[in-house]
């Protein structure tokens, strides 16, 4: 072979890709990588594979919308379906950057939680903020909000996640609004007044973590005597390294992640197969006892063992008085409370 | 003496290379605090409408015909654009960013009858000077908006500058701070450095080399891992609070972690060895005969360190302080892990409207803040010493 045959070859195998990739591409699926992705391997994607006879491709991402904007700005989409946090989903549908989603198709609107529905995506799972405690070190921890902001009863450093989001919901909580009018009186100027004066009345006692694996490490190192958390790390510290952490779920903020299909995707009937297939009650049971995320679809928490159900934010006992994030709100607002809240935090 | 055009040629890859990779982006980066360009392909009409308004009351009908023909525009057009303007007017007027992607769909179907009108039944919110005038602001393509917020001031709808709201304002006094750390860390340095240099230009020999093979060492170990050392070490059940626990010290754990001390000591350890190498050349460029012609002539010692060495070491003195100050205002990394939320200086605040906001335009604004700053602080120190090289005085 001499250098010009290789370098017809060469071109040749350069061109066919592209023009394979045009057609028939494998469906691929987009999801936030780590100890989640490997769950969701082996309860979703496998045996999505076996049962369907479909070629299914996995990626990673980590999230932001200038990322979904960009691949479809582009034209180089190679993606299907993503899992996009709910303001992504939110921004994305604005955007016109995915297909709506057909509902029939996955099995109808009544077979999900009602939080799960939205036009442009359906909702895979649920995670909650909730307060955690080291039961090794405090026996009779907080019962609620009113009570992680009482630093007469629990003495000490308490973790607050550093931002305005969630941290103004929780101080209202705290100040006595019940969550279903946390929103409205956030609305108001007077609102966020009465959010930062409670705020104000610990702010010597908040440490400030800016990521999700810093409250169980704090917890662990005695940094911090009560935390503000994700649900998901606590109990994987619990799980895995041995703690005996304690939650507690009374008013907790819950959001969700959501499947979305990107728009213009060529394996659009694929990806509603592959939906489909997630959605089904039987198949999302597996997924809790992996790894502690509530999902989706309604008749799933018959199907899992007690133990795990008490430590999702599904529960019937823990959705009951919870919270859901309110994406609408802080899209509105991020900009101004967080110039605001930086401002406060700074002083 | 003209250089030969040779050797000028043979700087032309460095220079193509410093442009290509500092100056451009860089530029290009710190142009976007000074422009704003999401607004007007969006809005085009909108904003010359509103060049003629005076900002009190609501515009004309006109200025009202335009938004509606503009958003009409937008939503048969590219539709990601919408949303990328209304992010841009919500980070000045907050609400933006559900009102502008709201009155497009409104808008969209026609309608009878006065625009004015039409609009102003979507939301009441287009009866507002300031929604108007946060459009005229963003109309670009020039733009001191990102600029006067990260000086904490804001134009209103007549275009009058005015101070921020008092619950909102934090750059000026963020950048005081940077500039009281730097100082601080400045001055920290140059107490410890000094006798330190002044030990490495004396010795000779085996000493000499080991002494500032010390002062070197850490420049081969990373920032990150030498300010995380310091987390392991000050930590609430760190290795110094156990010490000094154990040694019956203390009682209870020191708070050594999170706070102003923190991150002074992380940035001294850093930033010292700027310090000691300008400061050892410039003592070693010190004729070591003209102290001692001082005291042979009975001068005390004080006099002589007075009138004869510390004149003698100032140029050294200067580019240490210089080296180190400069270094110390674009400090990211140790006040991040090290400090609490108060000890955060401007360039935390560049990343976080970067990165996690995504508000490049103030990002850029706060960039050129802090450049200014350290031009200013290196043509104060050009003024008053020179630009004279350590140990050539």
């Amino acid at each position: 072979m001499d250098r010009r045959t290789i370098l017809k070859g060469a071109l040749a195998a350069a061109a066919l890709p592209a023009a394979a990739r045009a057609q028939g591409r494998d469906l691929t699926v987009v999801s936030w990588g780590g100890a989640y992705q490997d769950a969701q391997r082996e309860v979703y994607f496998r045996p999505f594979q076996q049962q369907t006879r479909n070629r299914l491709l996995e990626e990673t991402w980590d999230g932001g919308i200038g990322v979904l904007r960009s691949r479809i700005a582009s034209g180089a989409n190679t993606w299907d379906v993503v899992q996009v946090e709910s303001e992504e989903l939110l921004i994305g549908a604005d955007e016109g950057l995915f297909e709506p989603l057909d509902w029939a198709a996955i099995g109808g609107k009544d077979a999900y939680i009602a939080e799960a529905v939205n036009d442009y995506g359906v909702g895979a799972i649920l995670y909650s903020f909730i307060i955690a405690y080291d039961r090794a070190r405090m026996a009779q921890g907080p019962a609620n909000w009113a009570d992680f902001f009482d630093t007469a009863r629990f003495p000490g450093k308490r973790g607050m996640r550093k931002g305005p989001k969630t941290t103004l919901e929780m101080a209202l909580m705290a100040d006595g609004v019940a969550p279903a009018q946390v929103y409205e009186v956030l609305g108001t100027p007077a609102g966020v007044d009465r959010a930062f004066r409670k705020l104000d009345s610990i702010k010597a006692d908040i440490a400030w973590f800016e990521r999700g694996s810093q409250p169980p490490q704090w917890l662990a190192a005695g940094e911090v005597t009560l935390t503000v958390a994700y649900n998901g790390r606590i109990s994987a510290a619990n799980a895995t390294d041995g703690r005996n952490f304690a939650i507690v779920w009374t008013n907790n903020i819950f959001t969700l992640d959501s499947w979305v299909i990107m728009k213009g995707s060529p394996n659009k009937a694929k990806a509603v197969e592959f939906l489909k297939f997630v959605g089904q009650p039987a198949v999302q049971a597996g997924l809790p006892p992996k790894i502690p995320y509530g999902v989706t679809a309604k008749g799933v928490n018959e199907r899992l063992p007690a133990e795990v159900l008490a430590n999702l934010p599904t529960a019937p006992q823990n959705i009951a008085n919870a919270l859901q994030l309110s994406d609408r709100f802080w899209l509105d607002n991020l900009d101004r409370l967080t110039q605001r809240f930086n401002t406060w935090v700074s002083r | 003496m003209r250089r030969p055009v040779g050797a000028a040629l043979l700087t032309a890859p460095l220079l193509l290379f410093l442009l290509v990779t500092f100056v451009a982006p860089i530029g290009a980066f710190l142009w976007r605090g000074v422009t704003d360009d999401e607004v007007r392909p969006v809005l085009p009409r909108t904003v010359v409408a509103l060049a003629s308004w005076n900002g009190t009351g609501t515009p004309g009908e006109e200025a009202f015909a335009a938004l509606v023909e503009d958003l009409r525009a937008a939503r048969s057009g590219d539709r990601g654009a919408i949303p990328r303007a209304a992010a841009r007017l919500n980070a000045d007027r907050p609400g933006f960013r559900g009102l502008l992607p709201m009155t497009a769909r409104r808008v969209e179907a026609p309608f009878e009858g006065s625009a004015r009108a039409a609009v102003l039944a979507i939301s009441a919110e287009w009866g507002q000077p300031e929604t108007w005038g946060a459009i005229a602001r963003a109309g670009g393509p020039m733009s001191s908006f990102h600029v006067l917020a990260a000086l904490d001031l804001r134009r209103d709808a007549t275009g009058a500058v005015r101070q921020a709201p008092e619950d909102t304002r934090v750059f000026r006094t963020v950048l005081l701070r940077s500039l009281w750390i730097s100082l601080l860390v400045t001055a920290v340095c140059l107490a410890l450095g000094w006798p330190l240099a002044w030990l490495i230009a004396t010795s000779r020999g085996l000493a000499a080399t080991l002494l500032l093979a010390a002062v070197m060492l850490p420049f081969w170990i990373s920032l990150v891992v030498r300010t995380a050392a310091w987390m392991v070490l000050l930590q609430r059940e760190g290795i110094v609070n156990a010490a000094l626990q154990a040694g019956g010290i203390i009682e209870t754990p020191l708070p050594l972690l999170m706070n102003r001390f923190a991150v002074v000591l992380g940035m001294v350890h850093i930033l010292l060895p700027f310090m000691v190498l300008p400061l050892v050349a410039a003592f070693r460029g010190l004729d070591p005969r003209l102290p001692r012609a001082a005291a042979s002539l009975g001068a005390a010692p004080w006099r002589v360190f007075l009138r004869v060495t510390l004149p003698l070491s100032l140029p050294g003195v200067g580019a240490g302080c210089i080296l180190v100050f400069i270094q110390a205002l674009g400090f990211y990394v140790t006040p991040a892990l090290l400090g609490g939320p108060n000890d955060q200086m401007l360039a935390w605040f560049v990343g976080f409207y970067a990165t996690r906001s995504v508000n490049w335009g103030l990002a850029a604004a706060l960039s050129i803040v802090l450049l200014v700053a350290v031009g200013l602080c290196v043509a104060l120190y050009g003024r008053l010493a020179g630009f004279r090289r350590p140990g050539a005085a």
